[in-house]
């Protein structure tokens, strides 16, 4: 058999994939056209198949390597994973129940989701599995070269340029598969099938190589039981360490594993199907590591020394005469590998286009538009951007993995390759478990710890596995960097002696988890962070009302005319004949007819869902933001409003306490007022009165000085009439003086006559010079003599004169029967306060703010006998004394305090006015 | 373990469920500590390569059944709970055709 036969019979395989792909692809439409669910394509049986995607060409071939090499090893890669499903209920039930809640569409997405939406996580796993997967897919293209090779060993081609081709065919052969169209949940009916029915023909071939290795070269399985014991070597001994190791790698590698992921979580059509699947799949994996052992058992005995026992399934039928089966089995391993490179491209495809490219692309976008150089919705077609992203990292996968292999050499044991990739993607362990079962991880913890494990295992195991001298120097693995002994790579602190592969896992996962639960411990999550923590963890509790109570919500008031914008971005997305149905189907549940819904909250999260399921939660979210835009709250929007209204009622407090101000000015303003009115009334009266006070004594004076005309008028009578004439003139003159000394003091202009005395004398002289006024009323005058002696350097004469004026005022107003007045004199800190109180009946409160103003009189003027200006003039003195007269209530009388300083100082006297 | 408030008289059919949920809890947990005990046996006996292997596949083979037993009740629970949910596989499928307005 040459190559001759086996391409064209390769790529007949290829194309009849590609027929079964299509033809369910075509049917899937159909049924759902006719409003049906494609039953079959969905049904736990080709859930169950697709799962196998886990057995790869590394089960093919390389478990009956491994086997001919270890022993019994080889089962713990897959009684991890049948441990993993039959624990189910534990973390498989939880993990595909989150992933379809949150429409998750890759691993990464989902710790991305779990860790606040954080793009940074979303990186860093995308990377880690990029890198991980690598040595994986590697490890096929070198299957399928080395398959290629058995059956022509003298073909003049190469096994990098075979395997360069294969890896070129793959990647075409992805695309084509993969990335037709961009599924609102990243399901692909298409490629799943295709993968159930590789994973029939690999089991096929395999059982069938078996059957022919127990029934036809052996006796039956007593007969292989005995060769099986008859090639057994030490090496075969069951190593505690690795097997243990190897069982728990295995069985975290079947859920870390991004294709794994993709088939058993994203495209997981129906949950129950996991309860078929938990006994379904190990069945399968049981199957088909049943005659793994009797393969190897049989080609170490029946094929000669020296061939590669990852081939043996290839060489026992092609060598001994079987050439159907031979070709049976390379289609199985065909099988094998193309179907973990088809799911393991689209699935880091996924991961790179969402989390990479795609934000890449909408933050230069967003830059664009800040520069306004295009506008911020314009109308690109995002789809093409997505499925050309996809092509590409479909592209640029295949391409490293060629990389690996031509670098790595490729003739490394299948199995030691494929460990190296599931001890890589188990570093995402720490961060998947806490998202789960964890309120309290947190992002930088995610990102720390999966960085840390990512470190430790790219030095401990990925880089030394290209092989001394080619990444990592000879020198460096055997004394460690810089001579540090304690650094090197496959002796990590010292550790030595272990099992390069167990060293690695131990460290990585050790430190990981180290620095996971560190960086949880010492953080702070984000809000969002809190939000999607308990939607995960909680994720049984919160059952069917999440969809309405997800505080990550959007705001109620978005404006209608978004609701367009959001349709021509989702039609870019979705298509258009998905995104226009799903529109008018929300339209029509909110009772409206036509394809623009009003964005409602409930509708933004639907989309977003909705969204998520074709470019990721995060990109989704900030698509979504960027059209409804300012509309969409996020927790900042509310610390911001929070903060806003804190303003407002900052604002709202001080206009408060500035209207009581105004209210309290305005009060003042219309006391103020009432005081002028009736100054204004008083005014009034006083001017009429005066102008009466004015006239009578001209009025007499005029008479008289007429009489005095008449020749008639005696001596007598002539002196009588001077006499009135020369009195009246004397009351005009005084009252003109009144006016006269008031306004000179008002304006600040009078001249102080500063003199010694003391206030004794100066109260004698006071009393003396009242006695004149209404002399037939006798007064009982109480002092204080001892207190009196105070001396005084002030302007005596005017303040005599508030006295006298005080003193006269007692003897004109006090209406008691037995008048009396009492003279206390008091002297604190320079200052002299002399109170003059009467026994008569006081002045009434209304008046009291009135007595010291200028024209206030609360008597009859006749009665009174002056011009109402004593106390106003009284007041202006003590102020130009630097002192004060009060009116003091609640004395049994009329009091008034007159209080001035010791020594008077003309210059501040005049200042303090 | 999960359940938040236990109601004061056990319903047989909800009591024996709960039960089958803790079992299909320990079946790993078995699981595990059986596939481990080759290493506890491998030294000084003369069991062998074979031996071992008719050990684990027959191991293998229960584990299978005993998931296979719990899973039709559990499936049936998992089923209650997920229709009590969002129907949230089912939204792509009932998406009808845009129809003019």
């Amino acid at each position: 058999m040459t190559l001759n036969i086996l391409i064209p019979a390769a790529l007949g395989y290829v194309v009849f994939l590609f027929f079964i792909a299509s033809l369910a692809e075509r049917r899937a439409e159909a049924l759902r056209a006719a409003g049906r669910a494609p039953r079959f394509l969905r049904s736990p049986l080709v859930y169950t198949l697709s799962l196998s995607v886990y057995c790869t060409a590394w089960t093919f071939y390389g478990a009956v390597g491994y086997a001919a090499r270890s022993g019994l090893e080889y089962v713990t890669i897959y009684l991890g994973p049948t441990l993993v499903f039959v624990g189910w209920w534990w973390l498989l039930r939880k993990l595909v129940r989150i992933g379809k809640a949150q429409r998750v569409t890759s691993i990464a997405d989902l710790i991305s989701s779990r860790y606040g939406k954080s793009n940074a996580v979303g990186v860093i796993v995308t990377l880690l599995a990029v890198v991980a997967t690598t040595p994986y897919i590697a490890l096929q293209l070198q299957s399928i070269s080395l398959s290629f090779g058995a059956f022509a060993a003298d073909q003049p081609l190469a096994p990098s340029q075979l395997a360069l081709w294969v890896a070129a065919g793959l990647a075409l052969f992805t695309i084509l598969f993969g990335t037709r169209n961009l599924d609102a949940n990243e399901q692909h009916h298409g490629v799943v099938t295709a993968i159930a029915f590789e994973a029939v023909v690999k089991l096929v071939a395999l059982i069938a190589v078996g059957a022919w290795v127990v029934w036809g070269l052996a006796d039956g399985p007593a007969d292989i039981m005995a060769r099986i014991s008859e090639v057994e070597r030490p090496e075969w001994q069951i190593q505690p360490g690795r097997w243990m190791g190897l069982t728990f790698l295995a069985g975290v590698a079947v859920v870390t594993l991004p294709r794994m992921f993709q088939v058993l979580v994203v495209e997981n059509a129906d949950q129950t199907h996991l309860a078929i699947a938990s006994w379904a799949f190990p069945l399968y994996l049981l199957a088909i590591s049943l005659f793994v052992l009797p393969i190897a058992a049989a080609g170490l005995t029946f094929l000669p020394e020296g061939m590669n026992p990852d081939l043996f399934v290839l060489s026992l039928p092609h060598s001994l005469g079987q050439p159907g089966l031979a070709m049976l089995a390379f289609l199985g391993g065909l099988s094998a590998a193309t179907s973990m490179v088809i799911i393991a491209a689209i699935a880091l495809a996924t991961m790179m286009s969402n989390h990479i490219v795609v934000p890449l692309w909408l933050a230069s976008r967003r830059r664009a538009a800040g520069r306004g150089a295009i506008p911020s919705r314009d109308a690109s077609d995002m789809r093409g951007l997505v499925l050309n992203a996809r092509r590409l990292s479909i592209g640029v996968i295949l391409g490293l993995g060629y990389v690996y292999f031509a670098v790595s050499g490729g003739s490394r044991a299948l199995a030691a390759i494929g460990l190296i990739s599931f001890a890589g993607m188990a570093q995402v362990l720490p961060a998947l478990v806490g998202a789960l079962y964890w309120r309290g991880a947190s992002r930088i913890g995610a990102a720390v710890g999966t960085c840390v494990g990512t470190l430790a295992w790219l030095y401990t195991l990925f880089l030394p596995s290209f092989g001394p001298d080619v990444i990592l120097s000879a020198q460096l693995m055997a004394e460690g960097p810089f001579g540090l002994a304690w650094l090197r790579p496959h002796a990590l602190f010292g550790v030595e002696g272990l099992d390069p592969l167990l060293h690695a896992l131990f460290w990585s996962l050790l430190m990981n988890a180290a620095a996971f639960l560190a960086g949880s411990l010492v953080s702070f999550p984000s809000p969002v962070e809190r939000v999607q923590s308990a939607q995960f963890v909680n994720v049984y509790e919160l059952g069917a009302s999440d969809e309405s109570t997800v505080t990550r919500g959007w705001s109620h008031d978005a404006a209608e005319n978004e609701a367009e914008d959001l349709l021509a971005m989702s039609q870019r997305i979705l298509g258009a004949d998905v995104a226009l149905a799903f529109f008018a189907a929300a339209a029509r549940g909110q009772g409206k007819a036509g394809f623009l819904p009003d964005p409602t909250p409930d509708f933004l999260n639907r989309l977003e869902r909705e969204l998520a399921g074709s470019v990721g939660a995060a990109t989704a979210h900030a698509m979504i933001a960027q059209i409804v835009g300012g509309r969409l709250v996020t927790v900042d929007d509310l610390m911001a409003v929070a903060s806003e209204t804190a303003q407002i009622m900052e604002h709202s407090a001080q206009l408060e306490a500035k209207s009581e101000e105004l209210a309290r000015t305005a009060r003042q303003l219309s006391e103020a007022n009432e005081m002028l009115q009736r100054l204004s009334v008083q005014k009034d009266s006083f001017l009429s009165q005066i102008s009466h006070e004015l006239r009578t004594p001209m009025t007499s004076i005029r008479a008289f000085s007429e009489i005095l005309m008449d020749d008639e008028v005696t001596q007598d009578e002539t002196l009588r009439y001077a006499k009135i004439i020369h009195d009246e003139s004397i009351r005009l003159t005084r009252l003109l003086d009144d006016l006269l000394d008031l306004s000179v003091l008002e304006n600040g202009q009078v001249n102080l006559d500063i003199e010694d005395d003391n206030l004794h004398a100066l109260i004698d002289r006071a009393l003396m010079a009242s006695n004149s006024v209404q002399p037939q009323r006798d007064f009982i005058i109480r002092r204080q003599v001892s207190d009196e002696d105070i001396a005084l350097r002030t302007d005596i004469g005017r303040l005599t004169q508030v006295f006298i004026n005080i003193l006269s005022n007692a003897r004109k107003y006090c209406d008691s029967d037995q008048p009396e007045l009492r003279i206390t004199v008091r002297k604190r800190a320079g200052q002299v306060a002399v109170d003059f109180i009467d026994n008569g009946s006081g002045i009434p409160k209304q008046s009291q703010v009135l007595i010291f103003e200028k024209f206030a009189r609360l008597t009859d003027m006749h009665k009174a006998g002056g011009a109402g200006l004593g106390l106003a003039i009284c007041r202006e003195i003590m102020l130009n004394l630097g002192g004060d007269i009060a009116y003091v209530p609640g004395q049994g009388g009329a009091a008034f305090r007159v209080s001035f300083p010791l020594v008077l100082k003309p210059r501040a006297s005049r200042a303090a006015r | 373990m999960k359940s938040p408030r236990p109601p004061l008289f056990l319903e047989r059919s909800t009591y024996r469920r709960r039960r089958l949920m803790d079992a299909a809890r320990i079946l790993p947990v078995v699981g595990f500590v059986l596939i481990l005990l080759p290493v506890l046996w491998t030294r000084g006996s003369d069991v062998g390569t074979a031996g071992e292997a008719v050990y684990l596949f027959g191991l293998w083979a229960v584990l299978i059944v005993a998931a296979a037993l719990l899973s039709g009740p559990l499936r049936s629970a998992l089923r209650r709970d997920v229709q009590g949910d969002a129907p949230d596989a089912g939204t792509e499928t009932k998406a009808p055709e845009p129809r003019g307005s």
